[in-house]
């Protein structure tokens, strides 16, 4: 493996995070430029022809699944848990990277967050659309999705407030909004950059009305700055505790392999490290097809590729728990549900999991192969992949073998289960195809707050006013 | 209004403004300026407060909601357990006090701002378009006791601005 050409060997000790030069001018040109001037590209048109048609596919998979019902899944006792709720998992915990980075980044002062918060932000949005397809369509009859609120209604019944699974309701649900509101104030100022720069009618009517008269004035800033804020305070408890609630999902129950105090922190922890990985493989060729290399830099990925390590350690140590706790607890049931998973029928997949999972990522300790992003790509989806496979873990795995051995299974996804999955990952990417092309990927505001200039030079200004 | 190249400039010229009596005006820039808010004498902590409220709302009513519907409203015998679990209540009021903290962040940043406002006088001004992309400016209201068109204009091209434009209502 050698280094690539382009970093030079002390990269990550004093590089900026903007490359040196930029103005006002040409970071909002550079960005807006994206959205305005370059038309449609040929690269982003295959890309989302090839989304849009798995979108397609997952019309079609749910509009079956609606006409014949829950029997084409693969689901069925003692499995009656499989990919829809895998998968429901996979996507909740992938979009989680993107409010730690927008959040609890910000409230850590860490200035890096500011080029990738934005496409970060839409990340989370579009998985968490990706996410709450699966419950519903679990639920055999989803058009009664809405008897999951409370709301008074002719049958005088409630929903059961003690359950984890109306907790999920509520965590989701307000994960979602929260999520939302923070990308649309985030994208208020550059909606009204676009209004300013558009030069076609319907580009002003649109960005204008989105910016809803956004003009900049210094106490509409004052305020927008509390705001945002709060909304990041508001959202750093709230992103832990939504993994916390879909690990209760789990964890209140008495199946072996699902009952652990571990859980809320090692999904949340597993969350972070889905999110990264995925914002690395976002990132990775975004900022090369549409030459953001200035803004989003090698400094940027070697932060991410860190802050996944850190937390793939979190998740290694966790599986290590559940093996120690199986075998300290002196529980059968415990104890077979880790041989079972090192030895039964479904091992091989395990041992995937701890090779994507713990094994791999380990190459992140060198800080070449950090700078490489043909590496640090290839990781960051074998870690997409290692996580997908720890949520099919504990979720089939546990069921398959119940209590008694009467009523053990197997379990295995059928073509609707795949044709649903894939069919989601056609949604994310259709919707994040959209979003590049209409929406500045990048906070052009926040990063002119980067630019030298942006600072306001204490002493001529004392000059000047005395 | 003037119109400025860089934040420093701004708040030169806010300064100057303020020292030579002027009261009313308001400042337009590209990015948040701290210092510019300060100069102002731009003091609003309505914000906070409104989310703390929401928050507390938040709180109490999805404790309640649990509660009541729980307790009184629909309450279900599981093996004599106890009815009022309150623990169990929790992640509920948890998540309606992030909800409706955040909801009172956003509507009452939008309400406080006066948004959605498409129409105001500013951007009557040509180069106006530039204060979302690289320029700052400074406008002296009319409602100023001491403003006064050609008084105030005057002074505008003491303060070394780019430009100076007359906001048209």
């Amino acid at each position: 493996m050698s280094p690539p050409p382009t970093s030079p060997p002390d990269v990550t000790v004093r590089q900026p995070f903007i490359e040196p030069g930029h103005t006002f001018e040409s970071v909002t040109d550079k960005i807006g430029a994206i959205v305005l001037d370059q038309g449609v590209r040929r690269g982003w048109l295959i890309g989302f022809t090839i989304s849009f048609a798995l979108l397609m596919l997952l019309l079609f998979a749910l509009t079956n699944l609606v006409a014949q019902g829950i029997g084409i899944w693969g689901i069925n006792v003692p499995v009656a848990w499989g990919f829809d709720i895998v998968n429901f998992v996979w996507w909740i915990g992938i979009g989680h990277a993107g409010t730690l980075i927008s959040a609890i980044l910000l409230l850590l002062r860490q200035q890096w967050r500011t080029s990738i918060n934005r496409f970060a932000e839409a990340m989370t949005l579009f998985a968490v659309a990706c996410a709450g397809i699966y419950p519903i369509a679990h639920l055999g009859r989803p058009w009664l999705a809405y008897w999951l609120f409370p709301y008074p209604n002719t049958m005088g019944m409630w929903p059961n407030f003690r359950s984890p699974l109306v907790w999920d309701v509520f965590a989701v649900s307000t994960y979602a909004t929260v999520s939302f509101m923070f990308w649309f104030v985030g994208l208020i100022p550059d909606l009204a950059t676009l209004r300013d720069r558009s030069e076609s009618r319907v580009g002003r009517f649109i960005y204008g009305m989105l910016a809803m008269g956004w003009r900049g004035s210094a106490l509409h800033w004052h305020r927008y700055e509390t705001a945002y804020l709060l909304l990041a305070g508001l959202s750093t408890p709230l992103v832990v505790s939504v993994h916390t609630i879909v690990s209760f999902d789990f964890a209140v129950s008495v199946v072996p392999g699902w009952h652990a105090t571990i859980f809320p922190p090692y999904f949340v922890a597993g969350a972070i490290y889905a999110g990264f990985a995925m914002v690395l493989t976002l990132a990775i060729p975004l900022r090369r097809y549409y030459g953001l290399q200035d803004f989003i830099t090698l400094r940027h990925l070697d932060n991410m590729a860190r802050v996944m390590l850190a937390t793939g350690l979190v998740v290694a140590y966790g599986y290590m728990m559940e093996t120690f706790v199986a075998w300290y607890s002196a529980s059968n049931y415990e104890a077979f549900m880790v041989t079972n998973r090192f030895f039964g029928p479904y091992n091989k997949l395990y041992w995937a999991l701890i090779f994507c999972n713990v094994i791999a990522p380990q190459v992140l300790w060198f800080k070449k192969l950090r700078l490489h992003q043909g590496w640090l790509f290839l990781t960051s989806i074998i870690v997409s992949i290692g996580m997908w496979l720890e949520r099919y873990i504990i979720i089939v795995v546990s069921l398959h073998r119940d209590f008694l051995p009467s009523s053990w299974g197997m379990y295995a996804g059928t073509r609707w289960d795949w044709a649903t999955f894939v069919g989601t990952m056609g949604l994310f990417m259709s919707l994040l195809f959209l979003f590049i092309r209409f929406l500045p990927m990048i906070s052009i505001f926040e990063m002119r707050t980067m630019v030298p200039d942006a600072k306001v030079d204490e002493d001529a200004h004392a000059g000047g006013a005395h | 209004m003037a119109e400025f190249g860089t934040p420093t400039a701004l708040v030169a010229a806010i300064h100057k403004a303020r020292a030579a009596g002027y009261r009313t005006m308001d400042a337009y820039s590209p990015i948040p300026v701290e210092e510019v808010a300060e100069a102002l004498h731009i003091h609003d902590r309505k914000l906070p407060l409104l989310v703390l409220i929401g928050g507390i709302v938040g709180c109490i009513g999805g404790f309640a909601l649990a509660t009541w519907t729980s307790v009184v409203d629909y309450p279900i015998n599981v093996g004599g357990r106890p009815l009022f679990s309150w623990p169990s209540f929790i992640p509920i009021t948890f998540e309606c006090t992030v909800l409706v903290a955040a909801l009172s962040a956003v509507l009452g940043l939008l309400a406080l701002n006066g948004l959605p406002m498409p129409y105001h006088p500013v951007f009557n001004v040509p180069q106006f378009a530039l204060a979302t992309r690289e320029k700052f400016f400074l406008c002296i209201e009319a409602t100023d006791p001491q403003f006064d068109l050609k008084e105030t204009r005057r002074f505008l091209e003491t303060l070394e601005a780019l430009s100076i434009a007359e906001v048209e209502d």
